[in-house]
Formats: structure tokens, sequence, C-alpha cells
């Protein structure tokens, strides 16, 4: 599903070059559950960010689905986010103006799909996460977990082929994150791919295989045994 | 681009986002109601200069006799200057070729009586061409001819409101009136823009008033009128002409200010016009000034807003917003905006001026208006500005990756 090779990135900091990337190679296969763990400042999330074509690698390949992933230009790179991508973020990213259904509808707009398409379909994602009942309400009126849940449901919307989540979990409290935590395996059972980045140990073990990244390097890429967030949650 | 989905997308964003909406609105409104308020007002202004001036022709002279005040060929000063029949015949012969026309007025106040009713009025002995330079309307019967200067005849044409005062609903026309003694035959009735005082006007053959004076040729006034092809300048240098011959007619010396006076009705409008054309110009470099001023606030208030939403364009372009679908939207929402309270601040704008109507009068302002094309091009040149301005930091937000997008707080 993802193959990488040899990709590098460099930030221009002043005069001084950073350079964050230093040659990743790794591919993920359809129906993984991947966490990037490493410390801040190891690449983990420029590599996401590359991952989800919200940046640009200096060098190396990128394949998602077969397709090259290069020289886009803005309107290609939107086009094909909006298809093969969903996003979840640590700061959630809830438009704050819009309702939870509006919110998680938003994908399907930019997909050109029909009102009453985007109304249902973003109402059955809702129900997924267990928000039917919020889906109404503000993002200021939910809880950091039911933001996170609107934030899936948004991700999960358009379908896509891998959802890049960008410490979820990092803004709610160990109980909230196990339940999130418990959504994402349960996505991830009926078969989508999924990229966690986290430097949360705990978190990384309720994936299917961690890949360690340290100063721009893969150090270590295991596959682990699953703990199921469900044992956490009472 | 224009789907019913992207209009929806707006007015979610304008409702959820009143005070921004506001803001800009308010801006353009505001900008467009001055706009239009001022030149309005300055309208106003040159209504009441024409009003002044609508009354009477503008290509006329009057010619009122004064007292000399220098000796000047044996004569002393202090010598009271008169006007006769020679002088207009002369006129007439020497200026044929800077001539309309030419009549005397002589004034007099006389009491009018018709049966019961009597009142004060003044009458105005004049030739045929009075009616010209006074733009006496005929309502009713003719004016004096120059059958009735030959004949002396007494005949009178008085005003829509001394027919009024004297005559009530009844037909003036034919009836006798009587006028310090003499008997006048109505031969018409006139109305005049001047006002009330105009209509209460009556005149009659100068030859006449002159016949009744114990058969005299003396003139109060002239009233002449120079051809309009002259043109400006050719007026002031007939004016000069014409004060020379009469100056040397009369033994008046050249430098004696006294002896004669000519009002220039032609100058004093040109004046008074450039006068307020100057004022126009200041008005209309303010209103341009606030156009200017309305697109700079409009321009301030896109790069807030786009500012404001960076997050959200990030937020929407992860999602799968294109950059044009970015622009499209923002371009959209602040064209929607400042038509709208565009329009506004016109219809308020040129209400008001309509509201105003005569009562700034006081303030020489009458009837402010403004010209319903300049409002609505003044408005179109704020709204494409607005949508300019927009563009610019609309393309830049588009533009932002975003991840730097994501990371704006």
């Amino acid at each position: 599903m993802i193959e990488i090779k040899d990709l590098h990135k460099s930030y221009q900091m002043g005069s001084n070059s950073l350079h964050v990337l230093k040659g990743i190679n790794f591919e993920v296969k359809e129906g993984e559950l991947v966490a990037i763990m490493g410390s801040s400042g190891s690449g983990k999330s420029t590599l996401l960010n590359i991952l989800g074509m919200l940046d640009v690698a200096d060098e190396g390949d990128y394949h998602l689905d077969g397709v090259p992933i290069k020289n886009m230009n803005e309107t290609k790179a939107a086009q094909y986010r909006n298809k093969f991508l969903g996003f979840i973020f640590q700061s959630f990213n809830l438009i704050n103006y819009k309702t939870a259904l509006e919110n998680v509808a938003l994908p399907l707009y930019y997909q050109g799909k029909s009102r009453k398409v985007r109304q249902e379909k973003a109402m059955k994602y809702l129900e997924q996460v267990g928000l039917k009942d919020w889906s109404h309400h503000l993002p200021n009126e939910l809880s950091g977990g039911q933001k996170q849940r609107v934030a899936i449901a948004r991700a999960m919307v358009g379908e896509p082929k891998v959802l890049l989540a960008d410490e979820l979990t990092g803004a709610l409290d160990s109980t909230t994150s196990y339940e999130v935590m418990e959504l994402i395996q349960k996505i991830n059972d009926e078969g989508n791919t999924i990229l966690v980045v986290t430097h949360e140990v705990d978190i990384a073990h309720m994936c299917k295989r961690i890949v360690h990244l340290r100063d721009g390097i893969i150090v270590k890429d295991e596959k682990i045994k699953q703990k199921r967030a469900s044992e956490y949650v009472q | 681009m224009f789907s019913r989905d992207t209009w929806k997308e707006i007015f979610i964003s304008i409702q959820k986002n009143k005070m921004r909406t506001f803001l800009a609105g308010f801006t353009v409104a505001l900008g467009i109601l001055i706009f239009v308020s001022l030149v309005g007002l300055s309208n106003g202004l040159k209504n009441t200069f024409d009003e002044f001036f609508r009354d009477d022709a503008t290509n006329v002279f009057f010619l009122f006799p004064g007292r000399t005040s220098m000796p000047y060929k044996g004569y002393k000063s202090n010598r009271q200057i008169e006007f006769d029949n020679s002088d207009l015949a002369d006129i007439k012969k020497t200026f044929p070729q800077y001539l309309e026309y030419i009549t005397p007025r002589i004034s007099r106040g006389a009491l009018v009586s018709y049966k019961e009713e009597s009142n004060n009025y003044t009458t105005r002995a004049v030739g045929p061409g009075h009616q010209f330079n006074e733009k006496t309307i005929i309502m009713k019967g003719r004016y004096i001819n120059e059958e009735d200067i030959k004949n002396k005849t007494k005949y009178a044409v008085i005003g829509r409101l001394v027919e009024k005062d004297l005559f009530g609903d009844k037909n003036a026309m034919g009836k006798y009136v009587d006028m310090g003694g003499s008997a006048f035959k109505v031969i018409g009735v006139f109305q005049d823009d001047g006002g009330d005082r105009e209509e209460r006007n009556i005149y009659i053959p100068y030859t006449t008033r002159q016949l009744i004076e114990k058969n005299n040729d003396e003139i109060d006034q002239i009233v002449l009128a120079f051809k309009e092809e002259l043109g400006y300048a050719g007026a002031m240098a007939f004016e000069v002409s014409l004060r020379k011959f009469i100056k040397e007619k009369k033994y008046i010396h050249p430098d004696d200010e006294n002896g004669l006076f000519i009002r220039n009705v032609a100058d004093q409008l040109q004046q008074n016009n450039q006068f307020a054309n100057v004022i126009a110009m200041v008005f209309s470099v303010f209103a341009l000034g606030t156009i200017i001023a309305g697109i700079i606030c409009i321009s301030n208030i896109m790069v807030f807003v786009v500012n404001e939403r960076t997050k959200e364009l990030g937020i929407r372009k992860a999602l799968g917003a294109t950059p044009r679908s970015v622009i499209g939207t923002i371009l959209l929402e602040s064209v929607f905006i400042t038509t709208i309270s565009g329009y506004v601040g016109m219809l308020i704008g040129v209400f008001l001026l309509r509201s105003i109507g005569d009562k700034l009068e006081d303030y020489f302002i009458m009837n402010p208006y403004i010209d319903t094309g300049l409002a609505i091009f003044a408005t179109i040149i704020l709204i494409v500005f607005g949508a300019l301005a927009g563009y610019v930091p609309a393309r830049r937000a588009a533009k932002i990756k975003p991840i730097v997008a994501l990371q704006d707080n």
C-alpha cells in the first residue's frame, strides 16, 4: 500500500540546514496497523506529513497504492489527499463553526458528492464512532474524546486507502486515549490500513507493528503482539 | 463554482462569523453612503446656484443711471444722469452686431383696483423684449407688442397672483382695471418662475407710462440682451464698449465709476458657476478619497479575514480542497458581502438625499441627488477592488502548504 525508498528531507533554518530524514526505506501492506515511534525531533511527524502529501520530500521515491507521488501540483495533491488519505490530528482540527455532522461531511463535499449522500454517509460514520446523538453540536460543545471521534469519522468518511494519525491521543487523558484506540483497532479489524505516529509506548503496543525512528533513520522495525485496548477500558 | 452547495458553504460561513461579516459590510456600506451623500450634497449646492439664475435670462445687461462724482467737459460733478428714448435708439444703431433686443424699464408703485378689490402693485413700463429677459410665461392673451408701444395703448399684462387677488376665480381678460387713476385693459396674464413677488407685477407699454407722466421721454433703466453666440469673452468686450459709448454720450468722465452702472448677468453667472465648480471639485476630491479609503479598508479586512482563516483553510486543504476552491470560496464570500452591503449603503444614501429635499435650503443645498449610474459605478468599483483585495491574500493562503497552515494558531 505504501512504499518509500531512500527518503530525504531537510529544513532550512537560516543559514543552517537541518537534515530531518536521512534515507528512510519502508513499506506498509494493506490492513496493517503501524505505529511510528520516536522521541521529539526524530522526524516521525515529518515522515507522516510527507506520507500525507502535506509536505514534500527532497529526495526519494514514494508510491501510494502503486501511484508514484512526485512533482505534484497543489490541485492534484488535494485530489489525491481527498481520495486516498484520511487525517487524524493531535489537535483535532475541526472547523469550529461547523457542527459535528458538517465537519464529517466536508471531505465528501470536496469529492463532489450530493448533499443527500453527504448527510447520509456522514451520519453513518458518526453512528459508527458512537456520536449519532451529537451530530448537531459544535466542536466546542464536545469533550476531547468526542472531538477526536468526530475527527476519526471525518477521516473515514471518504473511504480512504490509508488513515494517518499524528499523536491522535496526545491531547487526551489515558482513559479517553484507550477508548479512541479501541475505535482505531476496530476500524483496523475491518481491514483498513492505519499509520499512527506516537511517542507513547502503551499506544504503540496497541498496534501490530512498531517502527522506531531516531535522528532521521529507522533503527528498529518489529512486528508485535497487539494489545487490545478493550482490556484497559472498564 | 456557483452551485447551491457553494452558496450554502458561504452562507454558513457568513452566519457563523457575524463580526467579520459586519466589519466588511459596514465599511463598504459606509463608504458608499458617504460617497453618495457627498456627491448628492454637491449637486444640491449646484442646484441652488442654477435656481438662482434660472428665473432670468443670462445674456442680459441692466443699465442704471447714477450721479457723477467727477467734473468733466465743463459739467460739475454730482450731476444726475438720465436715460431717455434717444439712448435706446443710439445703442440700437451703434451695436447692431451685438444686440439681441433692448427694452427700457420704468418701475412705479400703483394702487390698482377692480370693483371693490384693490391692492398696491409694482407696475413695470417696458418694451416687448422685456418678456425674454425675465422669462415671463404668458398664460392667457399676449404680452406688450410694438403696436402697443407705437400707439401708447392703455393695455396691461398682469401677473397670475394679481388676477387671483383682484378677480378671484373670474377671468381678468378684457376687463378694465384702475391704475393710479387711469383705466387699463387687461390683455394678458403671465406666470414667472421667480416666485410670488414676480407674479404680483404688472407690465404696461413704456410709452404709455411716459404719456401719463406729462409725455416725457425719460427712462429709469435700460435692459438689453446680447447675442448668445458672443460667448463670455464677447459679452465682456461688449460691456466695455457699451460703457465707453454711454459715458461719452452723457459726458461722464471715463474714470468716473458713479455716473453709470451696468449689471452684467453673464459675468455674475460666470463667477458663481466658477465658485460652484470649485466647491463641486472639493466635494469630488472628498468623495474620491472616501472611495479610496473604502478600498483600503476592505483590503485590510480581507487580509485580516484570510489570516484568521489560515488554519481553517489548512484543514480544508488537508481534506481535499483544491487551491481553486479555496480562492473561490473566499472571493465569492467577499464579493457577496460587498455587493449586498454596497447596495444597501447606496440605497440608504439615495433615500437620505431624497429625504433632505429642500430642508437644507438655508445652507444653499437644494434637492440633492446623485446620478444613479454614478452611484452604481462607485458601488461596482468598490466591489471589484474588494474582490481584487481579497484575491491577493486568498491566493497566498491557497499557496501555503497545508502543514504550515495547520500549525498556525
